[in-house]
């Protein structure tokens, strides 16, 4: 009976256990490899150039000059409107998340240095409730979009959200408005904004700011979209294309710049930044 | 034949009893008029007493309702000399969503509205009220002409969402909408939206950002669908129930009055008895009422007042503490 053999043979295999904290399984290529040559390799596999999803933390330290970063407004919380209560209450879920991820909200952002230029930048985290939009992340990306404009700096936004968040409602899907908003103001002053796209970005982060970079970035294999594979599937009743909604597959039909891999991320927006917006010393006679 | 949702099934006995009257009295010698009279009162009592305490699911279904007047019927009741503008010109022309130019009480103006279909044919070919990047292409493209000709802009919201499908993420269903709202936030001339029906997440919202947002009373506006949020949260404990539905729509506070108090509303248009699809004509005459007096208000206001104003007024939504 080969469908029997056959689960029998992948079962055992998916529950392998790996020792805590020295090895790691790749969810691309399923190899083990030792944890402290990926956290070498900036959380990307050495085997299939997987790009892991990451902390903030990490993300600061990949793209921002060694100490530069200064958060602005970390404690911006809220309200909880709606009260909303699913399997847990809404404010519980918060507190977990919150132990969870060591941040307060699935965005951060402040001031920081990409070799020596300052730039705004804001970099959202999927492991903070799947890195969805509510108030305080609307508020922080569009209160980012105010400073750049304020201080005439780039602004650089890395994303990664399941989109709006439903615990606050109709609150979460205004905030797509009020950020896209914020970020025509900085098109209106000719302030550069560089996007960045990393794994996964989905709904109303996409079809907001992550979409509206003057430049946009995704890393590599990243699935990015509007409306997720499965409701996809569901709705139209067939199989989804090879590719489809990864970062290649979005450069393919011109939807962004370049993807870029994590190691020369902080490169490219450097130069891109050189580009656009030259120091004064550097602008042409 | 009158379609009656489940909640409203004994009203639905008790009118499909007046017309056998009706039909009875009719070139008959027997007077039963004291008899329909009666039924009639009763009926509307009963219509009165179901649509005081209508339950946030309730409202959906209405908001949903088949036979609830869609934006061509509300173009059809409400703006004079309609002229319909076609395609985004960049790759079609989206069935669900509407646009043209027309007069409301004497105004030129752009009209833009999701379309959903009546009846199989129809319904296949609005896709449901779903657009496909081109239909927010279209609406930006005749805004933006409605910008340079200095007329308002009306939107009618009425859709379950923005398509998702294949063709729609090729082709930037998420670039679509953000566009339309980075745009829309500075057009130059006024926008009042109205929801007429369903709002649906953001292919609602990328029609939606105006001067003036109303919605009709029976209308709902959530960032998912009750059935959509039930599935995230308790698909894992099997089938979905309509009591499942119900408690979603409940946490969503999606109705007008949820959304009056949180201030992301500015009105509510009142309803005839029963819901917008009893009185179309009396309906379409309000919401018309309702542009023109907001329109009084922001034709006065300087482009730069008017797009200050837009800007706060959408800046300012969201629920945080202040630090
Ligand atoms: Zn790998």
């Amino acid at each position: 009976m080969a469908w029997f053999k056959k689960t029998k043979e992948i079962k055992p295999e998916k529950k392998v256990k790996i020792p805590e904290g020295l090895w790691v399984k790749c969810d691309n290529c399923k190899e083990i490899i030792y944890k402290k040559e990926i956290e070498k390799n900036l959380q990307v596999c050495p085997k299939c150039n997987y790009h892991f999803r990451i902390a903030v933390a990490e993300r600061i330290n990949i793209l921002a000059d060694e100490g530069s970063f200064v958060e602005l407004y970390a404690d911006i919380a809220t309200t909880n409107p709606l009260n909303f209560k699913d399997t847990i209450a809404y404010k519980d879920r918060l507190a977990e998340n919150k132990k969870k991820s060591g941040i307060n909200e699935a965005a951060v952002y402040g001031s920081a240095a990409i070799n020596n230029r300052p730039v705004i930048l804001a970099i959202m985290d999927f492991t903070f409730m799947g890195g969805s939009m509510g108030s305080v992340v609307g508020e922080k990306i569009a209160r980012a979009a105010e400073k750049a404009l304020e201080e005439k700096i780039p602004l650089i936004t890395v994303s990664s959200s399941g989109g709006a968040r439903m615990q606050e409602g109709m609150f979460s899907l205004m905030q797509m408005a009020k950020v896209s908003a914020a970020i025509a103001k900085l098109k209106e002053a000719d302030v550069l904004y560089i996007s960045i796209v990393a794994d996964p970005t989905f709904g109303g982060v996409t079809a907001s700011f992550a979409m509206l970079g003057d430049v946009i970035i995704a890393e590599p294999k990243s699935l990015i979209g509007f409306a997720g594979p499965r409701v996809i599937e569901q709705t139209i009743k067939q199989q989804l294309p090879e590719n489809f909604q990864k970062a290649e597959f979005l450069l393919e039909h011109g939807m962004i710049d370049m993807v870029v891999e994590r190691k020369d991320l902080k490169n490219t927006v450097y130069k891109l930044i050189e580009h656009f917006m030259p120091r004064e010393e550097e602008k042409g006679m | 034949m009158a379609y009656y949702l489940d909640f409203e099934k004994p009203l639905e006995e008790l009118e499909t009893k007046i017309e056998e009257l009706k039909r009875l009295s009719d070139g008959n010698e027997i007077d039963l008029s004291s008899e329909i009279r009666q039924l009639e009162k009763k009926a509307k009592d009963m219509r009165s007493e179901f649509f005081s305490d209508l339950t946030p699911w309730q409202k959906t279904m209405i908001a949903r309702h088949p036979e609830r007047p869609y934006t061509l019927d509300y173009i059809t009741m409400m703006v004079e000399d309609f002229l319909e503008l076609h395609g985004d010109r960049r790759f079609g022309d989206d069935p669900a969503i509407v646009s043209g130019i027309g007069k409301i009480n004497g105004i030129s103006m752009a009209v833009i509205g999701h379309q959903k279909g009546r009846g199989t044919k129809e319904r296949i070919f609005r896709n449901f009220g779903q657009p496909n990047p081109e239909g927010y292409r279209k609406a930006l493209r005749v805004m933006k002409l409605a910008e340079r000709f200095k007329m308002p802009v009306v939107t009618l919201i009425d859709t379950p969402g923005a398509f998702p499908g294949i063709g729609a993420e090729e082709r930037g269903q998420a670039e679509a909408i953000a566009t339309n709202l980075m745009e829309v936030s500075k057009i130059k001339v006024p926008i009042v939206s109205i929801v007429i029906g369903e709002g649906g997440s953001g292919g609602a919202l990328a029609l939606s950002v105006a001067d003036r947002l109303y919605m009709l009373e029976h209308s709902v506006y959530s960032v998912i669908s009750p059935e959509g949020c039930a599935a995230i949260l308790w698909r894992k404990n099997g089938e979905l129930s309509l009591d499942d539905f119900s408690r979603a729509a409940d946490a969503l506070k999606l109705t007008t009055q949820d959304l009056k108090a949180f201030k992301i509303i500015d009105d509510i248009i009142p309803e005839p008895l029963g819901g917008a699809h009893r009185e179309p004509e009396t309906t379409a005459k309000r919401i018309a009422e309702y542009i023109t007096k907001a329109l009084e208000t922001l034709r006065t206001k300087s482009t730069a007042k008017l797009i200050e104003e837009r800007y706060k007024k959408i800046r300012k939504i969201g629920s945080i503490t202040q630090t």
